[in-house]
This record gives C-alpha cells, structure tokens and sequence, in this order.
C-alpha cells in the first residue's frame, strides 16, 4: 500500500509536468473564457430582447449551460485517454519500468499506483471544468441545473471509466496502438448511442438495440447521456427538444455496468500486467 | 540460510518461435563476484531478466538468496543496475536516489543521509541536484549504480555496468565492485568487456546460444603455464631438449619459428607449454649451461580473451 502511494506520488508529479496536461489545461482555459464571453453575450440579448418569453430564455440559458458541460465532457474523454496512454506503454518502452519492477513491489502495486495518480488528475480537472461551466452560468445567466450532485458524479464515473481502460490497454498494447482502441471503443459508443437516439425517434427496434449493444460494449456515453438527462428541467427532458434530452434515456443500471466495467478493466490491468515480460 | 546466492537449473525462455535462452544452470556463491560472460545475443539479458523475476521463464527454476525467483522479500536484498539504466529525467539524482529508497520502505532518516554516502561514492554530489536529463550517460549510469546499492543489497546484478563509461567511471566501478566485494556483498556482472571482468571477477561463466558452456575460475592459478622464449641460435638438439621440458606449442605469431627436428642456428622466439613455475628456473639453467644466449623469458598465462573466442568458436558471427 505504501509502495503503491510512493508510486502514485511519482505519476503525480510526472502527470503534472507533463505537456499534453498542459494542454488540455491551456484548452481548458481557453474554452471557459470564451464560453464565458459567449454566455455573456447571449445572456445579454436574450435580457433586451422585449419578445423572448421567459420559458425561451430558460431554454436558452439550460441549452447552453448542457452544451458547455458537454464540451467538458469531450475534453475530460481525451484527457482520460490521452494522459494514462503511455503510463506502462511508455515505460516499458524505455526499459525504466525494469528498475521499478524489480524493487519488492507487487506489479499490481505499479499498476494501481498508476492508476490512482491519473484518476486524481482526470477527475480534478473534469471538476474544475465543470465547476467553471457551472459558475458561468450562475453568474452570467443566473441558472444552475438541476441535479448537478447526480449528474456530475456520472461523469465523473465516465472519467475513471476511460482511464482504467487507457491504463487496461498499455500493459498489453504499445501507446499508439492503446489510444487507437481506446478511441475507437469511445467512438463506438458515442455512434452508438447516435443510432439509439435515432432508432427510437423512428421507432425502428433493430437500430435501438444496437446503441444498447453499443452501450454495453463501452458505457461511457451513455453516463453522459443519463448525467445530461438528469441535469436539466423535467419540461426539456419531456419535449426531448435538444440532442441532450434524448428520446431514449439511459437507465440507472448503466451506472452498475459501468462501475463493473472500471473494476473488470483494472483487473485486467492487473493480471496483463503481472504476466508480462518486462 | 542458503551458501548460494543465485542458483539456476535449466532455466529456458522462448519468446513465440525464437528460443533466447535454452539452458541456463548457474550458482553463484554468496561473497563472490560472478562473471556472466557471452556474446552480444547469447541470452545474458534475458537470463538476468528471469532470476530478476521481469520475465517468466518457459521451464526451469532458479533462486536468489535461497527464495525462489520472484519472491519480493528476496528483492528487497537485492540490487539492479539495468542495462542502459534509464528514468524519469526530470528527476534531479538525488530525488531518484530517494524515490528507490522509499521503494524499499527505507526509512526517511537513514534515506537521506544514505543517498548523499552514495552520491558521494559515485562523485555526483556537484550534479545531484540536476535533473537527470542534463547528466551525459555516464553520470546515468552512475547514478544508475547508486540506486542500485541504495538498500544495502546483498546481491547485486549489473548489466554492462561501464557501458558508455570513460576510464575514470570504469575505475570507479571497478572499485565499487571490490568494496562490494570486500563487505561480503555478492556481484553478478554481466559483460562483454573481457578485460574489466578478468580484473573484477573470481569466477566466470560463458554462455553461448543461450546455454552455460563453460565455467572456470579467475583467482585460481592455471592449470599449466605458457613460458615465451627468445633465444639465439636455435638447432634441433636444442629444440629436442627443450621439449623434454615441456612442450613446444605454437606460438601467437604463428607456429615456433623453427619446427622442431629442423637444424638451424638463427635467433628465433618460441613457446612452450609448462607443468609448472618450478620448470622455469630449469629452462633457463639448460639453455644457459648449453651456451645458448638467452634474450627473453616470460610466462604467458593464457588471457581471458583467448579463452573466450577458444570457447565460444570461431564460429560466432561479431555481435
């Protein structure tokens, strides 16, 4: 356990130095001012705009709002990718995992060590992006969502769900290769649920079950699906009027499914890792 | 506790059709300083890599300090210089120093004043607190080995320890390994550079193909001893009376200048293959007592390098 904490405090600091951290934060950054900005300006119409009736500008400002966290959401999905590529690829690429693996470590220490230091690092940025949406809107539109402590933890899941399986990928798969696959499952859930929302609206069941297929197979958007859902006003939710209030929702089990998807990846993580030749 | 600190029986490693290591069997006394000689791609690596545990072997078993390969209270005894040792570069040395000890669940106390003897030791006080990106490969490797003696091992792996190393770092080492050596501690060098391990080592192993081909003893004196002779006027009573003392053997610059049973009366060297040192005295007071002038004589043990290219063929293709 110690060891395990020494070693996540060494990925920490590695995280934190690192130039794709940088850049997700300077994007980050980027993109809250100029939600910010945007926000503002919208808000500001919509306040000098005689005929916009009041059931509009909500719409307006919880359309927003959702499409700001949804942008979070993307780059909280690269960051959880991206940032732990590499964490076993990388090292084992280098040949500097050897001095590690031979100390009295447990491999599974290395791993969950790892692992913890890049969960910190996803879900402390998720929060700060979030938080940031979230406080524009308060301060700009004078809205909150509702149900952001249900929501938020959703995505939160959905983050530590893309690292395990980016960390699952590198004791097996070289970098490229691992960001390749994490990428495409995302991509197949993200169409996935696509087709869903679309097979619903047209009734078509062949097309639903393949987003719920896809779904299954990577979970991660449908947390966004379901956390989107739930942070919104029951009457949007209702209309099904925005691509964020989705004709078919997510059930809660997917939050069980995803949970047992996090745990089934690590110990992949943990088993691939413990086997392989270093 | 087990006399052996590193014992291999057939130790074999296949990776997919490609066998690198098809029979390794080794011991290693505890105190002594092993040699673990081959050439580049006889499987000295990946023999190391599976008594390290980093690689699970195909078949065999093996033990480092009595425990079976892979058990960690037996890591925690042990220290390992990789080949090419690389980390993290935007460690300073002496944060990296630290980041292993803690590894080892030293404690801070004894850690620190630990990493600055051994920093001291590998004379990188003046750059312990640069980041390692800026050391040249030396000081890496340096620092490399500071890492691996930061628990006090009693087992110690070194692969290609002076590699990239100029000949001050090679000193360095070399007195690293006999102040290991002098406290008991017990060394398992692996290397190509025969002449640092004749220096280094007490015992040495060849490997060849992935299999031990043979062992010998470095301190031990040989077996018989080679005397070198430069002498005036050579005939063939003279040739015939040397051989009763031992025997003619080619020399390294060819065959003996003058085979044996051929008169001649030229100045020639040879060599001769003794039973031992007592012969020398002897060969010299018959030459003498023959008149025969003698210029030169001086025994040639046989070195490290002929032995290995004796042992590993002239089949092998340069690595």
């Amino acid at each position: 356990m110690r060891r395990m904490l020494v070693l996540a405090h060494l990925t920490l600091h590695e995280a934190l130095r690192r130039r794709v951290l940088l850049a997700a934060l300077l994007g980050g950054v980027a993109f809250l001012i100029l939600y910010a900005v945007g926000f503002h300006f919208v808000t500001r119409d919509l306040a000098h705009n005689p005929r916009t009736t009041l059931v509009e500008k909500r719409f307006a400002v919880t359309m927003l709002t959702l499409a700001g966290l949804y942008a979070v959401n993307l780059l909280s999905v690269m960051s959880a990718v991206l940032l732990p590529v590499d964490a076993l690829s990388g090292e084992i690429a280098s040949g500097s995992i050897q001095t590690l693996a031979a100390k009295p470590v447990r491999r599974a220490e290395i791993v969950l060590g790892k692992w913890l230091a890049y969960v910190v690092v996803v879900m402390a940025y998720l929060i700060g992006m979030a938080g940031g949406v979230l406080l524009i809107a308060r301060v700009f539109g004078g809205f909150t969502p509702p149900n952001p402590a249900a929501g938020l933890p959703l995505m939160l899941i959905e983050v530590v769900l893309l690292v395990s399986v980016s960390i699952a990928g590198g004791t097996r798969l070289s970098t490229v290769t691992n960001g390749m696959a994490a990428f495409g499952l995302y991509g197949l859930a993200f169409i996935g649920n696509w087709v869903e929302q679309i097979g619903t609206f047209v009734d078509n069941p062949a097309a639903r079950n393949v987003g719920t297929v896809a779904g299954l197979i990577m979970p991660a958007e449908s947390l966004w699906q379901r956390a989107a859902w739930l942070m919104q006003p029951t009457i949007m939710r209702e209309l099904h009027a925005t691509p964020f209030s989705p004709a078919s929702v997510p059930s809660p089990a997917v939050v069980w499914w995803a949970l047992g998807y996090t745990a089934v990846a690590m110990l992949v993580a943990v088993r691939g890792f413990a086997k392989r030749g270093l | 506790m087990s006399e052996l600190a590193v014992e291999a029986h057939g130790l074999r490693k296949r990776f997919g059709r490609k066998l690198a290591v098809s029979d390794l069997s080794l011991s290693v006394k505890q105190g002594e300083v092993f040699g673990f000689l081959g050439p580049n791609g006889a499987g000295k690596t990946t023999s190391l890599k599976m008594l390290l545990g980093l690689l699970e072997p195909t078949a065999g078993r093996a033990s480092l300090l009595g425990a079976p390969i892979g058990d960690r209270r037996a890591r925690a005894r042990v220290g390992f210089l990789p080949e090419h040792f690389r980390f993290q570069d935007w460690l300073t040395g002496r944060e990296l120093l630290r980041f292993h000890g803690r590894l080892f669940g030293i404690p801070e106390r004894i850690l620190a004043s630990r990493t600055e003897t051994l920093l001291e030791r590998v004379r990188l006080m003046d750059a312990a607190d640069r980041k390692l990106r800026e050391y040249s490969k030396g000081m890496l490797q340096r620092v490399g080995l500071a890492q691996a003696l930061v628990n006090e091992p009693e087992l110690v792996f070194l692969d290609e320890p002076t590699s990239g190393l100029d000949p001050l770092g090679r000193r360095l080492v070399r007195d690293v390994i006999h102040e290991l050596r002098a406290r008991g501690v017990t060394v398992f060098l692996n290397s190509h550079l025969l002449g640092e391990v004749e220096v280094t080592c007490d015992r040495v192993t060849f490997i060849k193909e992935g299999r031990t081909v043979h062992e010998m003893a470095m301190g031990a004196a040989p077996a018989a001893t080679e005397v070198e002779l430069r002498v005036g006027s050579l005939d063939a009573d003279t040739l015939a009376g040397l051989a009763r003392l031992g025997e003619l053997v080619p020399s390294e610059r060819g065959v003996a200048d003058l085979p044996a049973g051929r008169a001649a009366a030229t100045a020639g060297s040879l060599r001769m293959r003794v039973a031992d040192e007592q012969s020398l005295p002897e060969i010299a007071r018959w030459l003498v007592g023959r008149g025969v002038p003698l210029y030169e004589m001086r025994t040639a043990r046989q070195s490290l390098e002929a032995r290995f290219l004796e042992v590993m063929g002239d089949d092998q293709a340069p690595g």
